[in-house]
This record gives C-alpha cells, structure tokens and sequence, in this order.
C-alpha cells in the first residue's frame, strides 16, 4: 500500500477546504456559516420531505457518474476526450427522435433507447478518432471542435421543420410513448429518483470489472502507462485508440437519458448542458477509480445542488463554480506532491539496496517517470 | 503530448533514440514571398467566387471590418499559445484565461478608459497564466489536465464577480454596463478612393479595393496594438537571445539546463506572457463587440480556435496570423452578409480543392489528386443542390474549417518537440 492512496486525498481535502474558506472568507462570508447553510439545506429535505433537494442530489449522482466514466475510460488510456459534453447531446436528440418514432414493448422499447444513445454518442467520437489514428490530429483539437458542431447540429435538428414541436412554449422533439420511459422511484413530496439510477450504479460496476479483471482493461491500462511497452506486449495502439474514443462516446451517449426518459420524456430546447466537463472534473477527482467517481460525482451533485442555499447567507451562488474548480486543482496536485514523495522514499529505498551491494545507484524511478 | 502528434520516421518528428536525424528541409522561398503569393491565391478565389457567384459581400468594407475585429481576438490566444508551446508548455486554459480577460477588460473598461481596458485584462489573464505555472512547472501536474481545471475556474471565477460587481449596475448578473471603446481613425482621402473603386464593381480591382479599404477605414487601436504583438513576438522569440533560450526550452529542456538555462525560470514567463495575451484577447473581445461589454459565455471557444490557429500557423507568427484572419474572416462574413454569402464559401472550397488536384497531378500524387477532385465534386454537388446552409450551423464555420484543416495539415507541421513533455530540474537523464 503507498502513502499515495490514503494521504493524496486526504491532503487534496484539506487544500480545498482552506482555499474554499479562503474564498468566502474574500467574499464577506463565515465560512463555517455557508457550510452549514448548504448542508442544512439538504437535512431539512431529508427530514421534512417538503424540498426535493436530496433527491435531486441522487438523480444529478448518477448523471455525473455516467460523464465520469466515459471520461475515466478516456484517461485510463491518457486519451482526453473533451468531446463528452457534444456526444451526450447527439446520443440524447438522436435517442429521443428515434424512441418517439418506434413502437415496441416496454422493456425492449427503451433497451432500444438506450442502445440507440450509446451508437449516437460512439458515432460522435468516431471522427476525432479516426483522425487521431491516421492524421495525428491531437483528441483535445478535434473533440472541442465537435462540441460546437454538436450544438450546431442540435439546433438544426430541433428546428420546426425538422424534428421539433412546439409543447406550450418549449420546443421540443415528439414525446417517447410511455413504453419507452424508465418509472421511476416516487418518495412522495420528497421528489421522484430516476430508474436509470441504477443504469449508473451498473456502468460503474461493469467500468470497475473491465479494468481490473479483463484483458481488454488490461490493455487499455497498458497502453495508458506506457504506449512502448504496450506495443512490445503486442497491443495494437491505433486500435486502442478507436475502441477507447468509442466507448467512451458510448457511455458519454447515456448522459443525458435518465432525465429524458425519467422526467422529460422528449429532447428539450433546454436539455442541459455541461455534464460533460464536469464528468472530466469528477474523473480526476476520483483518479478514474469507479468508486472515487461516485463520491466524487455526490461531492459535485451536493455542491451544484445545495448552492441554492448560499443565497441566504449574502454569498453569490456562483462561488459553487470556484469551489468545483479548486478542488479539482487541488486534487491533481496534491497527488503529483505525494507521487514525488513515494518517488523519493523509493529511490531512498532502492539506494540504500543498491549501495549496500556497491552497484551504480542510478534510479530506475526516473525511466518510469519518463515513460509516463 | 504535443497537440499534433507527428508520426514517426516522417521529416521533423521528435527524434527517438533510434533514429537518425532527419536532414532540415530548405526554404525554397523567404517566408514573405510565400506570404504574398498567399494573400495573392486568396484574394484570387475570393474575388473569383464573387464574380462566378454574383456575391460582393464575400469581400466588401464591412466583411473586411468584421474579419478585424473578430480574428484579433483569436490572432491574440494564438500567439498566447506560441509563447507558451513555445518553452514546452501546453496551455488548453487559454480559453479561460480569455475569460478572466474579458471580464478584467469590462471592470477596466469601467474605471479608466480604454487603455485601462486592455491593460486589467492583461493583468487577470497573467493571474490564470500564473496559476497554470504554478501547477504544471512547479508541481508537474499534466498540462491539459491543468488548462482543463483552469478553463472551469476562469469561467467560475468571472461569472461569480460578475454576479457580485457587474450586477448591481447593469441589473443583469450576466452582463457588464457597456464600456469606453476606443476611438478609431481613417485614412480619409485614401478611404474614399477605395470606396469609389469598389462601388465600382470591377473584376479583381474592386475586390482588393473593398479589403484595402476595410482595412484602413475606423482603425482601432487595438489593431495596431495586434500587429504590435506579432512583430514582437516574433522579434523577440526568434530575434534575440532570451528568445533563443525560451525557444530551446521547448525543444530540449535537459540541454538548456546543461548550458545553465534556469528553464523553469523561462516557463513561468512564457506562460504568464501567455496568460496575458489571451487577456488582451479577452479586452479585444469586449472592446470589438457592440455595445461592448463583458457577457457570459462571450468568449464561445474562441481560446481554443486561437490553439487552432496556432497549430495551422506551424507555432510560428506569421502562420497564426494567416490562420486567425482565415477563421475571422469566417466569422466575419456570417456577421456582414447573410447565408447565401457563406453558402459561396463552398464555391470558394471547390475551386481550392481544383487548384490541389492540379498541384498533386503536377507533383505526380496520384491518390492525392484522386481525393482532392472526390472532394471537390462532393463539395460542389452540395453547393448546386442547396441555396444556404442552415443558419444554425454558421456560427460554427470556424469549428468545421478548423476540422478540415487539422486533417488536411496535421503531418506537415512541426511542433516543438519536448512540447507537453513533463521536466523537472536535475532530473534528465
């Protein structure tokens, strides 16, 4: 067991909490204060069951989780695909037009849905890709380049004469039959918890035994640390490659599904946006580790959820934003702190070995660093 | 980790160990000659499109005008993103570092004119600059994953003080009062001439006529203060010793720390100059805009077209401007005209993409020459069979050309080669 995994976040915890309270301190805030007022926030709907605070907090979980996983699939192989945030888009428009224009019985109808997002957001990564493979045209470039295409897109497609109506003020596409739609769990006033919160809870169980148990994860990993070595072990890296962006545009394609088939019922002129860097956010957060990702998406839901509350303390809700971002800053960094520190305390180790057999104490920790 | 990674064994890749160095491809040309003879190819298409497509705008006063105003901006990031590549570093955060920028230049703006404008732009862009430096070259966290986290402060950061400043005088927490643009000038006899001229609509003489004059009629500073930025940057970085050294950076950190350049010394600078130039982006932003005030989301991924333009740009100068004018000018024209002007566009690409099959069949590239005329004829049954493109997709012009041209270039460039690679002193084997 290294330091890393128990001192890194721990110390990425502290960090953050200081330089949040640091901030509200800026901003004429008690930092204790807002803090109590957030998680008052969500207790009083926990107990009182009036708000649905706490619900939302789960249903947003779960959204997270989805973003994060197809982000951490990207980052196991040091593949940054930023494109999650227009591949969700496309896989939930697509999704919804193709599942309000079939009819079939319940389950298979939104197995179909589903199935239909997941090509829709793997056929999105697809060009970035292939460029990747034979153009060498770096992930980062091409995937924001398909996000503003994807929105581009999206617009085109809602349009009235295309697939949209109009449903009172809202444009939308044509409503999925309820064949179609995932019920949900309903806890009264307390809100409703969307069924595909457990298509999350899956995902993340699938993503955690893909990686450690299979020799697909393997490889992926692999190719990840150490693109050379991978390819001495006969791993063919282009192909890696596409099958990474491909199943990380596949998860990204069931983003936004729970809240389509769980409340909207059809793609909306306001679908959300921005799951998807927080989904890269939350996957460095939780070091790409499926249950890091899921306290690390609860961390993000509580905060996006309970700034609401920072309003009644005089603090601008926004500052939920600073918070996300400095936590992730902290994070990365204190991992790279602690990684120099196991670093040191293995060369210590290793030169102490070595000395003792009078040989070139040069440090093999360097070459591992480098192939990274 | 370079934005372009350049196959091996190609001319220019980063050599590996193993293999031999490749021999420097001459220069056949001075970079001016190539310049002109560019500006010359491209004012050729554009004024064959508008007289085959009866489209004037495609190179009117007001196109010209627009072009400026929204490709400095993207002209400024870019060169952001050769100082910072330049040492090594990759900076994904320009775009927030645009943001922090865009926000200053509005407060700036508000308290002491134009200049101030610029200037606490400038400043809250080197903060992000500053924060980007602070992670990867001291603490060696990932560069993208460092410009990732920063773009989601920059935006976090502006929209909160935006909320807490910005609100109370504007009565919209997203949305800053407008501020003090600068004053422009123009050349006036010089400027009626052209005017004349282009009225006229002659063939080639109009066209060159309408850009001459968007060029030198309500100059803003800011444009000045660009080309300022470009001479320097290249005088700088290319012309003097400390650009010599930041530069080598880049390409060998080991090797410059062997000769005692103090290489983490020369990061911080480069990615503070970097930060800054996507502030003055961001003021080149609010300023350009009308009325000319900071709003949320303002900034539309134009940090990351600046990278774009960077890259087509060969991480040099005069590249990035060629690079920015071409995505502002797509921009621009969307803004000047309607959707029949930009639909000529793909008028403009098929006879681009005629002129490259005659450049392949001439260099005896047979499949090269086959693609190109796919290309062409695909691009054109487009063009004959639709009147405009979709509106919703104009915006978006500069993302689908930045694609194109990724895919068209990505070999032929040459990034610097420790560029992204993680560095620490005393650490080199």
């Amino acid at each position: 067991m290294k330091r890393s995994s128990v001192l890194a976040p721990l110390l990425a915890i502290a960090a953050s909490i200081l330089l949040c309270a640091v901030v509200l301190l800026l901003s004429g805030a008690n930092p204790i204060e807002a803090f109590a007022a957030m998680v008052d926030f969500v207790w009083d709907s926990i107990v009182d069951g009036h708000t649905t605070v706490a619900v939302d907090i789960v249903n947003r979980t779960a959204i997270y989780m989805l973003a994060a996983l197809a982000a951490a699939i990207g980052f196991q192989m040091n593949l940054l695909n930023i494109g999650i945030e227009g591949q969700y888009r496309i896989g939930a428009l697509v999704a919804a037009i193709v599942g309000s224009s079939i009819v079939l019985p319940a389950p298979l109808h939104w197995i179909v849905i589903l199935i239909v997002a997941m090509i829709a957001g793997a056929l999105w990564a697809l060009l970035p890709a292939v460029l990747k493979v034979t153009r060498g045209v770096h992930e980062v470039l091409s995937t924001i380049m398909m996000n503003a295409i994807a929105f581009g897109l999206a617009a085109y497609l809602i349009r009235r004469d295309q697939f949209g109506i109009l449903i009172g003020n809202n444009v939308s596409t044509e409503p999925i039959p309820d064949s179609g739609l995932v019920g949900g769990i309903s806890l009264g006033d307390r809100g409703t918890v969307f069924g595909l919160v457990f298509l999350a809870v899956l995902a993340a169980a699938l993503y955690g035994v893909t990686m450690n148990r299979t020799r697909f994860g393997f490889e992926l990993k692999a190719s990840g640390l150490s693109p050379t070595a991978a390819a001495a072990g006969g791993v063919n890296a282009k192909r890696m490659i596409v099958i990474a962006l491909l199943a990380s545009g596949a998860v990204a394609g069931l983003v936004g599904m729970p809240e389509i088939l769980g409340r909207d019922h059809a793609y909306t002129l306001n679908f959300a946006s921005g799951y998807g860097f927080a989904g890269l956010g939350i996957a460095l957060l939780g070091r790409n580790h499926p249950v890091g990702i899921a306290f690390g998406s609860l961390l993000w839901a509580f905060l996006e959820t309970s700034k609401a509350a920072l309003d009644n303390v005089g603090v601008p809700r926004e500052i939920a934003t600073i918070m996300q971002g400095l936590i992730v800053l902290s994070v990365v960094i204190a991992y790279e702190v602690v990684k120099r520190l196991d670093q040191a305390a293995e060369q210590r180790k290793v030169g102490r070995v070595l000395s003792a057999a009078e040989t070139d104490p040069t440090d093999p920790m360097a070459e591992a660093e480098a192939a990274k | 980790m370079s934005m372009v990674e350049v196959q091996p064994g190609l001319p220019g890749a980063p050599g590996g160990a193993m293999e031999m160095p490749a021999p420097a491809r001459r220069r056949v040309l001075p970079g001016w000659a190539v310049f002109s003879i560019g500006m010359v190819a491209v004012i050729g298409v554009l004024s064959m499109t508008s007289y085959l497509t009866g489209q004037p705008a495609l190179t009117s006063t007001s196109t010209m005008q627009n072009t400026v105003t929204l490709a400095l901006p993207i002209l400024l990031c870019g060169l952001g993103g050769i100082w910072s590549e330049r040492s090594g570093m990759i900076n994904i955060g320009l775009e927030g570092m645009m943001i922090l920028g865009t926000w200053g230049a509005a407060w700036g703006g508000l308290h002491g004119g134009p200049w101030m404008s610029v200037l606490v732009g400038a400043v809250l862009g080197a903060m992000g600059g500053l924060l980007h430096a602070v992670a990867t070259v001291t603490f060696g966290v990932n560069h993208i994953v460092s410009g990732v986290a920063i773009n989601l402060l920059g935006a976090g950061v502006t929209k909160y003080l935006s909320t807490l400043i910005f609100a109370p005088l504007s009565d919209n927490p997203r949305d800053s009062p407008p501020v003090e643009q600068f004053d422009t000038f123009s050349a006036p006899g010089l400027s009626d001439w052209l005017g004349d001229l282009e009225a006229q609509q002659r063939v080639v003489l109009s066209d060159v006529a309408g850009i001459l004059r968007g060029l030198v009629t309500r100059v803003s500073p800011m444009l000045l203060l660009s080309i300022l930025l470009v001479i320097l940057t290249y005088v700088v970085l290319w012309r003097s010793r400390f650009g010599l050294r930041l530069r080598s950076c880049g390409e060998n950190p080991v090797a410059s720390e062997s000769l005692g350049v103090n290489v983490y010394l020369y990061k911080y600078l480069a990615v503070i100059a970097s930060g800054a130039l996507a502030g003055i982006g961001g003021a080149a932003l609010v300023l350009g805009s009308s009325p000319s005030i900071y709003s949320e989301g303002q900034t539309a991924n134009r940090g990351f077209i600046g990278l774009a333009a960077m890259i087509f740009g060969n991480w040099r100068p005069g590249g990035t401007l060629a690079g920015a004018t071409l995505f502002g000018y797509s921009d621009g024209l969307r803004l000047s005209s309607g959707p029949e002007t930009v639909h000529a566009l793909l008028y403009s690409a098929v006879i681009v993409a005629g002129l490259l099959v005659m450049w392949q069949l001439f260099r005896r590239r047979w499949t090269g020459a086959g693609l190109a005329a796919a290309g062409a004829v695909t691009v054109y049954v487009i063009y004959f069979y639709t009147d405009e493109l979709p509106t919703e997709f104009l915006p978006y012009t500069p993302h689908i050309i930045t694609l194109v041209v990724l895919a068209l270039a990505a070999q032929r460039l040459r990034p610097p080669a420790a560029d992204g690679m993680p560095y620490r002193r005393g650490e080199g084997d």
